[in-house]
């Protein structure tokens, strides 16, 4: 009786295929349930912003919505990019520097997902203890740079894929 | 279950009951021995069963007026509080029953804790009770979602970016619950989808619940083993019903009184502004029973850190009967284990309090207290304890006194001087 519950016979050749072919079925079943919650086609269709930035005095800074979520357009004057360069790397949790954050020769621009790194709040600008943003919900503190320097967030805010389409107009996405 | 077979007395049952014994569940059920000494900590089971069907009904009516998409959801559930007639009432019931159904299924956790209930062989009871419990906090937290004010829609954004704090993945996962690149009319459309759902997930459940209840049958605030049927026990019916009717009709005054006097006060104001994807409120603030989790989570100044000791205060709870090695049930008999389950309600309030505070100065420190006493609650307390712990006697049966005479009074001596 042993000799033969060991041996593989025709039996548990077709309990193997049909367990194999029944476990791809069912995958090819589910697979259609599970990605119909991803963002469809019009979520998708969503996905560039053109933003005109020429009223934008230096030192201010817009919010306007991409994707719903809130993006900060910052043009930030001499000093505060000076303050932002002049940061030891580092001191910084996610060390990055501000040159990499901005498009070489419009220094000037932060162009920046104005989403909390942490759980997705929006940071409250000209606050915190480094000059930048501070999120209410539960204490990250953001440089001029938008780089997280105290708190629970784990990384600086997001830069978007972004570029001039001319001197006044920024497209997002 | 009681060994006589039940046979219908009417022929038409007899007849119905050989193909479906549908009476003879009816029998077991009133018929069902049950412990004469349980208190009335003991009637918060009712209580549930009675706050699950109100929200199931309140549930359905409030679907019948309320539009789940996020132009129109928030002037919807104001059609339901001013147009729709006795939409005020059904919509209060159904935000407040939320809140009395927590407040019920607090007792019912910590009574389990106190009397050992959640020990051999009840452990299969106390795990599909915390899935239901998984399910209550899921189905609330989608239907605060649903009115679409601010704090559905900051509350939705952080309790879904919790998941983003998963490694590698974390971020594709927010993306394919939101179902779009941040919480919008997708999140809300599934989540009504999915609040609807849930209720009955938990009745089946409550069905699971109560049906592995009646295996080994109730315990009681002693926490012996009884003998079923005996002088120990009562019938279910009438002793019990009329028992858990009282404590219900009381726990139905209270709601009442939030209801008409003050239906908002468990409540956020900023959930009477519409969501605004651009602004957060100054102070996020989960609805008052999550708050001692709240509190964990931001007790950690990491973030995936801080997700997942959340979660383990949760799944921590589903293997306490293998984190208790105590053989003594009932904490009436546990004179060291006794002090320390004051400790953790202590513990879970002040965590609770803090929660709602501002996560800073000393309301931080004390939340990291709160979180470290949690876990070594169940991690160290609970084992060593029960190692170390001289028990009471504890009586031979609910009726009959203890042997020889334990320095603490016990119920069952009580019980005994009565009869």
């Amino acid at each position: 009786m042993s000799k033969e519950e060991k041996k593989v016979n025709r039996r548990d050749f077709l309990f193997t295929a049909s367990y194999t072919v029944g476990a791809v079925g069912l995958g090819a079943v589910i697979w259609p349930m599970i990605d119909q919650m991803n963002p469809d086609k019009a979520q998708q269709a969503l996905a560039t912003t053109e933003v005109d930035v020429s009223n934008i005095e230096p030192g201010k800074s817009i919010t306007v919505l991409w994707r719903g979520k809130p993006i900060f357009l910052k043009r930030r004057t001499p000093e505060e990019i000076a303050e932002a360069r002049a940061v030891n790397l580092d001191d910084l949790p996610d060390p990055q520097k501000d040159e990499d954050r901005v498009k070489e020769g419009k220094d000037e621009w932060l162009v920046m997902l104005g989403v909390c790194t942490h759980l997705g709040c929006v940071p409250l600008k000209d606050k915190g203890d480094y000059n930048g943003w501070f999120c209410p919900c539960h204490g990250s503190h953001y440089d001029v740079s938008g780089r997280i320097r105290k708190g629970p967030a784990p990384t600086n805010m997001e830069i978007p894929k972004f570029e001039f389409v001319d001197n006044n107009t920024i497209k997002i996405g | 279950m009681s060994e006589h077979e039940y046979i219908p007395k009417s022929k038409a049952g007899k007849w119905f009951n050989d193909r479906l014994p549908l009476l003879t569940l009816g029998a077991h059920l009133t018929d069902y021995p049950t412990p004469k000494n349980l208190n009335y900590w003991w009637t918060f089971g009712g209580i549930l069963t009675f706050c699950l069907i109100t929200q199931i009904v309140t549930g359905i009516v409030l679907a019948m007026h309320y539009v789940a998409h996020a132009d129109l959801a928030f002037a919807s559930v104001e059609h339901i509080m001013r147009d729709v007639n006795y939409g005020w009432l059904i919509r209060y019931i159904h935000s407040n029953g939320a809140s009395m159904f927590f407040l019920a299924v607090y007792i019912h956790i910590f009574r389990s804790l106190f009397y050992g209930s959640y020990k051999s062989p009840r452990e299969v009871i106390w795990i599909i009770g915390l899935m239901i419990y998984l399910l209550m906090m899921a189905a609330a937290f989608m239907g605060y979602v649903l009115p679409w004010g601010q704090m559905s829609f900051w509350g939705a954004t952080v309790i879904t970016n919790l998941f983003s704090a998963i490694p590698l993945i974390g971020d594709s996962i927010t993306t394919w619950l939101w179902g779009a690149y941040s919480v919008d009319n997708p999140t809300l459309n599934r989540f009504f989808s999915l609040h609807y759902l849930i209720p009955f997930l938990i009745l089946g459940l409550v069905v699971l619940h109560i049906w592995a209840l009646h295996v080994p049958g109730n315990n009681n605030p002693v926490g012996i083993d009884i003998k079923k049927p005996s002088k120990d026990t009562v019938p279910f019916h009438p002793y019990i019903t009329i028992k858990d009717a009282f404590a219900l009709l009381v726990f139905m005054i209270i709601f009442a009184g939030f209801v008409f006097f003050t239906p908002n006060v468990l409540g956020h104001s900023d959930n009477y502004i519409p969501a605004n994807p651009l602004v957060t409120p100054a102070h996020i603030v989960p609805e008052w029973y999550l708050l001692p989790f709240y509190a964990i989570l931001r007790s950690v100044p990491d973030k995936l850190g801080g997700v997942i000791l959340m979660f383990s205060a949760i799944f921590i709870l589903f293997v306490l009967p293998w984190l208790d090695t105590s053989k003594v049930r009932s904490a009436i008999f546990r004179p060291i284990y006794r002090q320390f389950f004051w400790i953790l309600v202590i513990d879970v309030l002040m965590l609770g309090y803090v929660g709602a505070m501002p996560a800073e100065g000393v309301y931080l420190v004390l939340a990291r207290v709160g979180t470290i006493y949690y876990f070594l609650h169940f991690i160290v307390v609970m084992p060593v304890v029960g190692y170390l712990e001289k028990t009471d006697p504890i009586p031979l049966s609910i009726s009959e006194p203890v042997l020889s005479g334990g320095a603490e009074p016990s119920i069952a001596r009580k019980t005994n001087d009565k009869v």
